[in-house]
Formats: structure tokens, sequence, C-alpha cells
């Protein structure tokens, strides 16, 4: 409900704080272009490492932590953080705890977060731990701010009027609360300054293999719940509403999210195959990856199924067309990702572009395209308008971005397979038949595929952008509706 | 057996009460008797002033 509503609305009705969500959507479309863009361009770097201009600040190394935090922590984090207080307070009927004034300190203290994180890393301030690569000052704040969302997010349901905790709100609260152990677990930092060295360097208090666990149970996590648990959140709240209908089993989501919190916590050790790591722990991570698999299928299954009787609607409908195609890109990654977990298959995939790919078919299938249907569906209701600007332009958007996936994922498979196989294949004498030279060679036109993928992606992000833009200035485009051809046609019969 | 092996052995029996957990978790939302409650709780996004033009359906 937007704010200009609100006047009409009935007493019974809490006040939303809908122009706080409003920031967030704009910080994440903002983050999402920009992490995109750094993206494609370390892609096309990969492909021609003439393009890293050879400065220091646009090298492979400093841009890369820059895409991957734009494109989780700050895309992500903002789509998240945003929509949970969307889901929340309507889940709940109860406007937001602590009011506009917390949320809006909780919506600038994460953009101070995500641009002191950003800038550090350019200038090569990092602990060098993969997606936990900002300084123990930027770790500081963050639990701040994090704390923060925790009140306001929990502090809602607490004072609830709905008796029951919708299943979205559950997923929402795992994510921050495992997100908040995660992260005070892996930055047990010491930084440099206590005994008189830099500022912004600190060492972790643990070292070796135990540093390298507590990373992999960390960086695991938040894939498991920042990008699955929170936008799990996301789907069962925004597939049924897109749908207009209720999710396929709401008993089925009760255990899909036990199952899917028990298991995935003990996952991380699969990073660390063929490693220190004690072998009994890497086949504990094995075991419990592969048994992801039916909490995963469970989840998606009742997210696909959510349509059953209803599939005409994607047809006609591109922005559940975004939501069910991200469900079926979660199911496919979440079907990979234990594969490959297998140790047998890790020996063959582990270091090569095949999980880059993976990790691709996810972040871009799964959580960018979910994203992407939910801001469709956020935008003409926070901003009060009759509809979107033009669903054609969502359709076109839809199409680039799921061919540029395609690319990307296809190409990865290919050449990161073929990576695997080049760096054991031996000659009849038993020395190794490539060099590594030869393998980075070999991969070139991989490369190129693969940026092109990401830049049909990129293109599909302006679209929205302009698609959104026309849309909060309240225009609608004059155009003919989608599937209206085939209906005249059969009309005409 | 004094309380420290006690603990021992129950601490290495936390798999056991995961799965019992667990296990009543699932027989706690598939039970015939809960069926209608969870039915409900699934239409909670489509109550009217949940949001503007949320309409129930099914």
């Amino acid at each position: 409900m937007s704010s200009a509503s609100l006047a009409t609305a009935s007493s019974d009705t809490p006040n939303y704080y809908d122009d706080l969500i409003k920031k967030f959507v704009i910080a994440a479309v903002f983050w999402g272009l920009a992490g995109f863009l750094a993206g494609d361009y370390i892609a096309w770097q990969l492909a021609f490492p003439v393009l890293n201009l050879d400065l220091e600040w646009t090298t492979f190394g400093r841009v890369r932590p820059l895409h991957t935090s734009a494109v989780i922590f700050a895309f992500g984090g903002n789509v998240l953080i945003g929509t949970s207080f969307y889901v929340v307070q309507r889940t709940c009927r109860a406007s937001l705890f602590g009011g506009n004034g917390f949320g809006s300190f909780i919506f600038w203290g994460y953009q101070v977060f995500i641009v002191l994180a950003a800038t550090g890393y350019l200038l090569g301030i990092t602990q060098g731990k993969e997606y936990a690569e900002p300084e123990w000052y930027v770790d500081l704040w963050l639990t701040v701010v994090w704390v923060a969302y925790l009140i306001a997010f929990g502090g809602t349901i607490i004072k609830r009027a709905e008796p029951h905790i919708y299943v979205a709100n559950w997923f929402y609260l795992a994510m921050i609360l495992t997100i908040a152990m995660l992260h005070l677990g892996n930055n047990v930092m010491v930084p440099t300054v206590l005994f008189g060295g830099d500022f912004v360097k600190s060492y972790i208090i643990w070292a070796g293999v135990q540093d390298a666990m507590t990373q992999w149970w960390y960086g695991h996590n938040a894939v498991g719940f920042f990008l699955t648990s929170g936008f799990l959140g996301m789907m069962y709240y925004f597939v049924p509403k897109q749908a207009e209908r209720p999710v396929y089993s709401y008993r089925l989501s009760v255990v899909h999210f036990w199952a899917l919190t028990f298991l995935y916590i003990w996952a991380g050790p699969h990073h660390l195959h063929y490693t220190a790591l004690p072998d009994w722990v890497q086949t504990l991570g094995m075991t419990f990856s592969v048994m992801l698999w039916m909490p995963s299928w469970g989840g998606m299954i009742n997210g696909v199924m959510t349509l059953s009787g209803a599939w005409h609607k994607l047809r006609t409908d591109p922005v559940l067309r975004f939501m069910v195609a991200s469900v079926g890109f979660y199911g496919m990654s979440t079907f990979e990702g234990p594969l490959m977990s297998v140790k047998a298959v890790n020996s063959l995939s582990h270091y090569t572009d095949w999980t880059v790919g993976h990790v691709h078919s996810g972040a871009l299938g799964w959580n960018a395209l979910i994203s992407f249907g939910v801001i469709y569906f956020l935008v003409p209701r926070l901003w009060n308008r009759e509809r979107l600007y033009s669903l054609r332009l969502v359709s076109t958007h839809f199409w680039i971005s799921t061919i540029g996936i395609v690319l990307y994922i296809a190409s990865m498979w290919v050449s990161g397979i073929m990576q695997g196989l080049m760096w054991r294949t031996y000659d009849s004498l038993g020395f190794l038949q490539y060099s590594f030279i030869e393998t980075v060679e070999a991969m070139h036109p991989y490369y190129i595929i693969r940026a092109t993928g990401g830049l049909l992606f990129v293109i599909g992000a302006l679209i929205m952008i302009y698609n959104l833009w026309m849309t909060a200035k309240g225009e609608i485009r004059d155009e003919a509706p989608i599937g209206l051809d085939a209906q005249s046609a059969r009309a005409a019969e | 057996m004094d309380l420290a092996n006690i603990m021992e052995l129950v601490r290495s029996l936390w798999v056991v009460w995961l799965a019992l957990l667990f296990g009543g978790i699932v027989f706690w939302a598939f039970r015939p008797k809960n069926k209608k409650r969870f039915e409900d709780d699934a239409m909670i996004i489509f109550k009217k002033n949940g949001e503007n033009g949320g309409n129930a359906h099914g």
C-alpha cells in the first residue's frame, strides 16, 4: 500500500512503511547494474587481459571481489532486506517495528557498508577471505546494522496481529540469524593496528586448515542462508501472490524449511576436498550436500506446482514467467551442486570453470531472475501505478537474460570439463600432456561466449531499468496484450 | 558411570536427537488433524487488509 492511499485506508489497516521499501528497490536496481557491469568487465578481461588497463585498481584481483560483493551483498542484500520488510509487515498485519526512522538507519547503514567495502577492494584493502573480504572495521559496522535489521524484523513479528507466522518469515528469519552467526564466526580478526601495524589490516585468530574450514563453513552457508533461505522466503510470498493462488502445499513448506535448515549448515567441507582437511570431514560435507537434494527439490516442486491448474498464466504473464523460471534454475543448480560435491566428480570439477558456471546458474538463474520478477511485482504497487509501463518489455528482458544465462553456463561447462580433463591427461611416459598455458589458450573462445552471455544479461537489466523508470513516471505503453494473438486466432476459428 | 561419561554418550547421539526432532516436525506437519489449519495459514497472504487488491482464492 502506498503512502498516497493511506489516508483512505480503514482504521484497522496498519501503517506500512512502504517509502522505505522504495529506497531498497532503487538501491537494489542501482547496485545490480553496477555489479553486472563489473562482472561482465572482468569476463572480457579474462578473454582479453589488456582490458585490465595495466592499472592496479582495475586488475581482475581487485574488481572480482567488487563484482561478487556488489551482486550478492549489494543487489541481493537490498532485495532481501527490502522484500523482507514488505512481506513481514503484510503477513503480520503490523507496521515495521521501530518505524521509518529506524528503517532508514538500516537502509543508509547498509549502503555505507557497501561503499566502505567496495572502495576498499579497489584500493587493495581486503582480508583475502572469499565473500568475506571487508576488513575488520567494516565488519564491525555491518554487525551494528545487521543487529538493527534483526530487531526491526523480529520486533515486527513479535507485535503481529496475525496469530500464525507465515512461512516466508521463517525463511527470512533463518537468513538473518544464520548470517549474523556466520559473520561473527568467520571474522574473529586481530587488527594489526593494535600492535603498531597498519589500520586497514587484520589477521584471523586461527590459522591453516582451521581457518579454511571456518571460511567455507561461512562461505557455503552464505550460499545456503543468504542466497537460498532468504530468496526462498521471497518465493513463498511472491510466487503465490503473482499466481493468485496459495502455495501448492503449506505442509510441505514446513518440512522444507526444517530439512533445509538442519542440513545446509554441514555442507561447507565440500569446498575443501583433497586438502589438509581430515578425510572424515570431507566425507561428512559430501554426504550432507547429497542429502540436500531432498529439501532443495521438495522446495522447488512446491514453488513450481503452485501453478498447478494455472499453467496458462505463464503464457500471458511474463512477471510470473521470471519467477517460475527462477525456481526452475534453482532446481537445476541444486541438482548440479550435490553432484559436484561428490569427491570423484569434484576431483575433475574443482578449480575449473565448471564451478564458475554452476555458481552463475544459481546466481543469475535463481537469485537474479526471481529478484527481477519481484521488482516488477513491487514497483507498480509501491509507486501506486495501475500496472507496469510495458509487459512486452518484461518479456523481452526475460528472453534476452535467459539466453545470456544459457550462453554463460553452457560455455563454462564445456570450458571447465575440458580444462579439468587437460590438467589430468598423461602421455605414454607418464608426463603431463598439456602445459598450463595450453589449457588457458583452449579456454579463450569459451571466455568470449561467456562474456557475450553476460553482455546480454546487462542489456536485459537496462531494459528493465527503462521499464521501471517509465512505470514510476506513470506512463503506460500502448501495446497489444501478450497472448492476445493466440486468443483472437482461436476466437476467429 | 559418572556424569562426564553419561554426558559424552548423550552428546555422541546428537544425530539421533536431531533425527527424532525432525521426525516429530514431519509428523506434526502431515498429521491429518492439522490439514485444515495449514490450508488456512497458506491463505494469510490473501487477507484483505494484508495488501490492497489482495483477494482470497481457491
